[in-house]
């Protein structure tokens, strides 16, 4: 009875699939003579500096699994309500990051060394209201305006990398300055992305459970039309959820630029939509919109960092690693494919059945 | 209900257009910049005037040139950008359509063929990738435009009148040459490396890392790995990382494909507490050289760096000048390069049976160079 509740819990497959790919390292430092915990290892690394620093194969998979996982709370908010993608996170990362660069160095700077602090908080704040006006943008245009998500996002998608080139004035623009680089960094001997990651994590679960906002936004994703008639907003709920994304990819965007102190326009948050999708639909959430579990989406998108840490390990060469890539997401996506689990959940009542016709 | 649809009707017009502005935008999207800032680039400003004169008089004085350029990747990419902009300038009897592909292949494709009906007099690119050139440059070659590729290489046409731009192998071999003085001088005899590749595919990466192997092979070297770092410092410093994880304590060089990539692994293995550079325990050696990082070969940070010349323009300029002239130019032209070095104990190298010298940085180096 116990262990039924255990395997129809949501996260079980999302959770057994991350474990599935850190026991690939495992057999492989199993097989190259190393002890089979060596990827779990957790040290601590002392720096150049002579700080205390976490390391190890786990905290590197939270730490640089952080954009993805924070993209993918604002992607399972907007897949949840409005049965859509926003296929636009990533360049609004790069705009957002590219837009904070852009203030704290000052309109065709390339390079400052030394930043005030007022103005690196300037920034910051820049960047984030940039995320929040892109994500209203896009919530404009699919709530209000009912267009496609995906049609109505594709807009930022193509342009707010472009726009982020412009603001930069077509440069890389490098803020070498140890205050900025902390979002990417260290806070003591935590890697800050982690922590913004968690507080993420437990800002948007604290809302969604402690307000009626989770119930709204399935219910608005199940049948708008039904929860407008039950009293609800239903276009101002979608609107928020696009919002609430578009923060999330200004978040994104500060922590990947504030790790290399510079503003890459044309590599921050590259392909980065797709991932966050793709977390999203590694969790066990269904991209028709309704019924959501943002743990599972955060799940998904650690597993994703733990698949490209995984590749790493195994040092895999870099020119077939998507086909390696793509392998282990297409077994993890067939595992949670329905008539999989019908398969499994007949395998197992099979079983049962016949250990109770064994017992009688 | 009517008004709705009507209103309903007149957004959707909206949108296709936006849409349509928005999607054109990409393949040219960074023409406005030159546009817009005219005082960065003089061929700026040429790109609205271009259509008209150029469709009345095919061969007038000034000289079409439209450039397909990678992206802004690196310093590197925006020295070779600015080195264009500077050669092909109104001043010296150019109009430069410019086009930031932004590491987009389908995107320069386009911008290669938007410049065939413009009616470019001559065609540059840098292509994005090796392969997938053919029916373009056919296409260039019946509109009868010349195509000069720089920089990386095209490898499955021979449409192009002549290619311009570094020898990567000879970097490559200029590296490992280099290290192997380098560590003969030390007293270095076991040399344990971790390679940091840029993007998969890219001649730069393949030269270099040949040209590196070809040598590590011949001293019985050892390459504990070699990944790609995407020619970024955040990939650098993902790789580095995980370098720093797999090979604790095992490798005593690190060469990265670039300079980007350097800074990355540079604040990597600052987390993990490896020293490197002049006396340290790791000897880091990048390729590029541009200036920031020619200050810190300066500095003591990297051990050498090996110079991939971006400006590749002038040279593109004497072979225009040689075509407009009706002369041959030859097909495939190098660009000159040098090797920088943080100390002074390996003076020459011998590459492909030539002797080349190996400069020794100071800060009058450094203040010297041009990008």
């Amino acid at each position: 009875m116990n262990k039924k509740k255990i395997t129809q819990n949501a996260l079980f497959l999302p959770l057994v699939c991350v474990l599935l790919v850190l026991a690939v390292n495992v057999v492989y430092d199993i097989s190259q003579g190393n002890p089979f915990y060596d990827f779990f290892r957790i040290t601590m690394q002392t720096s150049a500096s002579g700080d205390k620093l976490l390391a190890g194969r786990l905290v590197t998979i939270l730490n640089r699994g952080s954009e993805v996982a924070i993209l993918a709370i604002g992607m399972t908010l907007v897949v949840s309500a409005s049965a859509g993608t926003d296929i636009s996170v990533g360049s609004v990362m790069s705009l957002c990051a590219s837009f904070c660069c852009m203030l704290i160095a000052g309109f065709g700077v390339s390079s400052v060394d030394d930043v005030a602090i007022p103005r690196l908080i300037l920034g910051l704040i820049g960047a984030l209201v940039m995320g929040c006006i892109c994500g209203a943008f896009n919530g404009t245009l699919v709530a209000y305006l009912n267009i496609q998500p995906m049609v109505a996002t594709l807009i930022l998608w193509s342009a707010a990398r472009a726009i982020g080139l412009l603001l930069c004035n077509n440069l890389i623009v490098y803020v070498r300055d140890e205050a900025y680089g902390i979002f990417g960094g260290y806070i003591g001997f935590i890697p800050t992305p982690i922590i913004i990651a968690a507080i993420c994590i437990a800002v948007v679960t604290l809302v969604l459970k402690k307000t009626a906002m989770g119930m709204y936004v399935q219910s608005v994703g199940i049948n708008k039309k039904a929860s407008r008639i039950a009293g609800l907003n239903s276009k101002r709920i979608i609107f928020i959820c696009y919002l609430i994304c578009g923060l999330c990819a200004g978040i994104a965007g500060i922590v990947a630029s504030s790790r290399i102190t510079s503003a890459d326009s044309n590599n921050i948050g590259n392909n980065f939509e797709l991932d966050a999708i793709l977390a999203v639909a590694l969790g066990g959430n269904s991209l028709g919109g309704g019924k959501f579990n943002l743990a599972g989406s955060v799940i998904g998108a650690y597993t994703i960092q733990a698949i490209t840490t995984t590749m790493y390990n195994l040092g895999v060469s870099s020119a077939v690693t998507p086909v390696f890539k793509a392998i282990i997401v297409i077994v993890i996506v067939a595992i949670q494919a329905p008539p999989v689990k019908a398969w499994f959940h007949k395998l197992a009542a099979s079983k049962s059945s016949g250990k109770e016709a064994a017992r009688a | 209900m009517k008004l709705k649809k009507i209103l309903g009707l007149g957004l959707s017009a909206a949108l296709a257009l936006s849409l349509f502005a928005c999607s054109g935008g990409n393949a040219a999207s960074s023409e406005p910049p030159a546009d817009d800032t005219p005082s960065a680039s003089e061929p700026a400003g040429n790109t609205d005037s271009t259509p008209t004169p150029e469709g009345n008089e095919p061969s007038g004085e000034v000289i079409n040139v439209g450039f397909a350029q990678v992206g802004h990747e690196s310093d590197w990419r925006t020295a070779s950008t600015k080195s264009a902009q500077d050669v092909f300038s109104e001043a010296n009897g150019y109009a430069l359509s410019f086009v930031d592909c932004d590491n987009d292949p389908a995107a320069q494709l386009d911008a290669v063929r938007s410049f065939i009906q413009q009616g470019m007099d001559y065609i540059i690119i840098d292509p994005i990738q090796a392969t997938g050139w053919d029916t373009v440059l056919t296409e260039c070659d019946e509109a009868g435009i010349p195509v000069i590729v720089i920089d990386r290489t095209v490898d499955d046409s021979d449409k192009y009148v002549a290619w311009v731009g570094s020898d990567f192998k000879v970097e490559g071999l200029a590296c490992g040459e280099w290290l192997k003085a380098y560590a003969a001088d030390k007293g270095i005899t076991e040399i344990n490396a971790l390679v940091i590749e840029g993007s998969v595919g890219a001649s730069a990466t393949i030269g270099r890392t040949d040209g590196f192997k070809e040598i590590a092979e011949r001293e019985g070297w050892n390459i504990l790995a070699s990944q790609s770092g995407d020619f970024t410092e955040a990939g650098g410093q993902e790789v580095m990382e995980s370098y720093c994880q797999s090979y604790a304590g095992q490798f005593n060089v690190v060469i990265c494909q670039n300079d980007n990539e350097a800074a990355g692994a540079m604040t990597a293995m600052d987390q993990a507490g490896i020293k490197y550079g002049v006396g340290g325990d790791v000897i880091l050696v990048s390729f590029d050289a541009n200036r920031p990082y020619v200050q810190m070969v300066c500095d003591g940070k990297i051990n050498a760096n090996f110079e991939c010349n971006p400006m590749a323009a002038p040279t593109v300029d004497e072979i225009i000048k040689a075509l407009e002239k009706g002369e041959t130019p030859e097909t495939e032209v190098y660009v000159s390069e040098q090797w920088f070095a943080a100390e002074d104990n390996v003076k020459t190298i011998t590459v492909n049976g030539q002797e080349q010298e190996v400069i020794h940085v100071t800060q009058d180096v450094v203040d010297a160079r041009p990008y």
